[in-house]
């Protein structure tokens, strides 16, 4: 660097420079490779992501539909109300699996045997005489008449018709036998086989029949759960931001108040179950399976995250909104509760959100509490037994019926929707009500 | 009158508290020339009579309908036949049941006897008392406090400071819970597990080598010895896990230094947010995908190689579990890095240091504690887990480091032992709280060390 001895200075610059010219190519190459490494990384992980949702959706779409057969059905007087009053306890009792028995048989009268009978009349849902019992008990004018109605087909007929089993399989592989597949080839080619949207998908409860299965059981759970977890944790939440944010003094109590509550916020979910189990159901004798210790449970879980987002958003709110409300002569507390407290009030709902959105999609805790029971009724309070959307997910995963595996996929959609949406809320709110001071 | 019908009243009574000690206090400042001679703006005097009213009644009906099935019960069992009371405690409690479902008018699954006819009449009229009583009491209090705070109304009643006092005792309430939460999941946790130990040694408990869990009916009962020896549990949990930060450490690590180190703004705007939605997607939807597709995967690549896989093999539930903790380390990561002060990055491109070279020898050592901290985080995450290997892992508690073979975790046995049916007594179902108890000191661990190491070195580029 001297400029006073160019002599001394000026070999070893040129040994250097050589020595850094001849290294450039291999530390270039370095350089690139890490690049490379970085890309190949990202790519990955999009990739994971990619291909989660491709098999989601693959599995999944076709779950929303439902293969439906044209039978016609003579609903026969003898048999529905042999005595032609009309009196809804006889209609309500008659035996309805028998018109369609008779009505499938009637579509292939050649068929005769008791097991082959059987297998005949596996093709159409057990949950067709119900669809014929509610038709009926609708219109009791309809007895005594013949006609063609659209019964929901069972699961495996459905799964042929997905081309979820494959026929070229050998047959006593195969869950189907080819006399049905005969006889399905024999309904489409009378054009009496139908796809069509499963709008019973979103209102039916659970159900060991897959066709029949649906999540609005599971949807009207996880929704009163969510609303006792949101009515418990909002206000406890917000009152406890505000607490150790505005109000706490630096001391003992409030430091171990704040290392308790991050982590809280890493404690595994499962030991929040463990809690409810011990306390709630044993100790207090709460009922098991019901929306109200849920949701209990999941406000206790996510409660850190709702207090961390909150002292978050507070902490965003300038000094000087404080120190003019308190200039003017307002108390510490009028400060807060009507200045602060509304400023940071977006931030605190988007926090707010994501908890919802992570207590929506938690599972572990509950499986603690006993909501994996089989649940068929939509459950109408929070005292009811009930199942919820990700435990559903995991009983029917668990389930071994091919029919099952769409049902979940379509399940975990309807889910990974509802997500979505508050997620995109909670951008919303935070785009919409983003303030730079 | 039903808890909801009742505190909706309290409700509309805490309203007209409010209105009536407002109401007061502008009546009162008459006397002392209007009302800004109060010491209080008149809607404190009305919030002050509203929480008195409020907030006692409240408490009381919180109490009474936390102890009032316990006590209801005590006392049915207390009028029932000598030789019913001394069943047992698992025999009484059917009988119990039996009575609520007769009161309910439910189906009973025995002979309704007069005496089983009484208890349930009895009990029905205990809870028809019990919910008269409590409709009284909650509301003659909110009456009363409503009428103590009205009656102290005057117009140099510090009214603002009362209320603000009230305030913050309830936002201290509020702040505390965490800690409650806290003691309560040790309480419950521990507790249980004293029982346990009582059953099983301790020792046996932690440094056994087999586990399985089931308690022989009967003494003859073959494959059923009952042994609680935890290793193989913790094992498997370890070898998930590993497989786990394999995947995870370097994919995050890699993908947090390139997309704040080198991807321009508008990938890092798409690519982030993307590799984020990972740690948004609920963990019960990796376990039907780790169950669907990867493990079907897994075990074909490894037929085409020559190797035996297990249908439900570590590999399978580690990858994907891999795969949820990509984003933890990677956006921690990505904080630690880009907290690292820009000059240090212009000081060594001043010494003519390449992109990579900057990262490795300056950007990497200066952020490694955070780095170490946040690994730590996901370690303590993947231990955690549930979901994902209760669906992708095995249940047969096997001591093998082999990651094609099966293995159980800590976190699988807890849910096994306790979905279902279960009495308290038994060993197994309290196992189940040992394995919780062990869970949580040792994720609480590894989250004290980790969140310590993360501030310390916050701290030091602040």
């Amino acid at each position: 660097m001297s400029n006073g001895n160019p002599s001394s200075a000026g070999a070893p610059s040129r040994r250097v420079l050589e020595a850094v010219t001849g290294s450039l190519k291999r530390r270039y190459a370095s350089e690139r490779r890490f690049r490379l490494l970085g890309r190949l990384a990202v790519l990955t992980g999009l990739v994971f992501v990619g291909s989660l949702f491709l098999s989601i959706i693959l599995n999944g779409y076709t779950g929303f539909q439902q293969t439906y057969l044209k039978l016609s059905v003579t609903f026969d007087q003898e048999t529905l109300d042999p005595a032609g009053k009309r009196d809804p306890a006889v209609l309500d009792s008659a035996d309805y699996g028998a018109l369609v028995k008779r009505a499938m048989q009637a579509a292939f009268p050649e068929v005769s045997g008791r097991s082959e009978l059987r297998e005949l009349f596996g093709l159409v849902s057990s949950g067709a005489e119900y669809q014929l019992q509610d038709m009926v008990e609708d219109d009791p004018s309809l007895i005594g008449t013949t006609r063609d109605v659209w019964l929901i087909a069972s699961d495996d007929l459905d799964m042929v018709v997905k081309g979820h089993i494959d026929r070229t399989v050998p047959e006593d592989q195969r869950r189907v036998s080819d006399r049905v597949l005969a006889w399905l080839d024999a309904l489409e080619k009378k054009g009496v086989v139908e796809t069509r949207f499963n709008w019973s998908f979103f209102t039916n409860g659970d159900s060991r029949e897959p066709e029949l299965a649906g999540i609005g059981g599971a949807v009207m759970g996880s929704f009163y759960t969510l609303l006792v977890c949101l009515v418990i944790s909002f206000p406890i939440g917000v009152s406890a931001a505000v607490y150790l944010e505005e109000f706490a003094p630096k001391n003992r109590l409030t430091d171990l108040i704040e290392v308790n509550i991050n982590n809280l916020a890493a404690v595994p979910s499962i030991v929040f179950g463990l809690l409810g189990l011990a306390v709630l159901i044993n100790f207090f004798g709460m009922p098991r399976s019901a929306p109200i210790v849920g949701g209990l449970v999941l406000a206790l879980m996510v409660l850190p995250t709702i207090i961390i987002a909150g002292r978050a958003a507070l902490k965003s709110v300038p000094p000087s909104i404080r120190e003019a409300a308190l200039g003017v002569g307002a108390s510490k507390m009028q400060t807060v509760m009507h200045h602060v407290l509304p400023l940071a009030m977006p931030g605190m709902m988007t926090g707010m959100i994501i908890g919802m959105a992570h207590a929506l999609g938690e599972t572990a805790p509950l499986l603690m509490i006993g909501m994996v029971a089989f649940v068929v009724d939509v459950p109408k309070g929070f005292f009811d037994p009930s199942t919820l959307l990700p435990v559903q997910i995991y009983l029917w995963a668990d389930s071994p019926e091919r029919a099952f595996v769409e049902k979940t996929a379509a399940a975990i959609m309807v889910l990974l929707a509802f997500l979505i949406a508050m997620n995109a809320l909670a951008v919303y709110l935070r785009k919409r009500f983003e303030r730079r001071w | 009158m039903s808890t909801p019908l009742l505190i909706a009243v309290l409700l509309v009574l805490t309203a007209g508290a409010y209105m009536l000690g407002r109401r007061r206090s502008v009546a009162v400042s008459g006397g002392v020339g209007g009302v800004r001679h109060l010491h209080s703006l008149p809607s404190y005097y009305g919030s002050y009579a509203a929480l008195w009213c409020l907030i006692p009644a409240l408490l009381v009906l919180a109490l009474w309908v936390a102890f009032h099935s316990t006590l209801v019960t005590e006392l049915v069992v207390r009028d029932l036949p000598q030789e019913v009371q001394q069943l047992g405690a698992d025999r009484l409690g059917l009988v119990l049941n039996d009575i609520r479902n007769l009161a309910s008018g439910n189906v009973v699954s025995r002979e309704v006897t007069p005496e089983l006819q009484a208890a349930a009449d009895h009990l029905k009229n205990l809870e028809r008392t019990s919910a008269a009583a409590m409709a009284v009491v909650v509301l003659s209090l909110g009456v009363i406090g409503g009428g103590i705070a009205w009656r102290q109304i005057s117009p140099r009643l510090r009214a603002r400071n009362r209320v603000e006092s009230i305030v913050n005792v309830l936002l201290i309430t509020a702040s505390t819970i965490a800690i409650f939460t806290t003691i309560g999941i040790v309480l419950s946790v521990l507790f249980e597990s004293i029982y346990f130990f009582r059953a099983v040694p301790v020792a046996s408990f932690l440094f056994g080598l087999e586990w399985s869990p089931q308690i022989a009916l009967r003494a003859d009962q073959a494959g059923s010895s009952g042994a609680f020896g935890a290793v193989p549990l913790f094992t498997g949990t370890l070898l998930i896990s590993g497989i786990a930060m394999l995947v995870a450490v370097p994919i995050g690590l890699m993908s947090a230094i390139y997309l704040s180190e080198y991807a321009s703004r508008e990938f890092r705007a798409v690519a982030k947010p993307v590799l984020e939605v990972l740690a948004g997607i609920p963990t019960v939807v990796y376990g039907f995908f780790a169950a669907l597709t990867v493990a079907p995967l897994v075990r074909d690549a490894g037929a085409a190689l020559g190797l035996q896989v297990a249908s439900e093999s570590a590999l399978a539930a580690g990858l994907v579990m891999g795969i949820m903790i990509i984003p933890f380390v990677s956006s921690l990561s990505d904080d630690v890095i880009n907290a690292v002060p820009q000059a240090m990055r212009d000081a060594a491109y001043a010494l003519g240091a390449t992109q990579s070279e900057t990262v490795r020898q300056v950007i990497l050592p200066a952020a490694l504690p955070g780095i170490v901290g946040s690994i730590l985080l996901a370690v303590s995450r993947a231990i955690g887990e549930t979901m994902i290997v209760v669906m992708a892992a095995g249940l047969s508690a096997k001591l093998t480091a082999n990651p094609l073979d099966s293995v159980t975790t800590v976190t699988v046995q807890i849910v096994t032992l306790l979905v279902g049916d279960q009495e308290f007594d038994s060993p197994k179902t309290l196992a189940a709280f040992a394995l919780g108890l062990v869970l949580f000191v040792v994720t609480l661990g590894l989250n004290i060390i980790a969140l310590h190491v993360v501030r310390k070195y916050r701290e030091q580029y602040e």
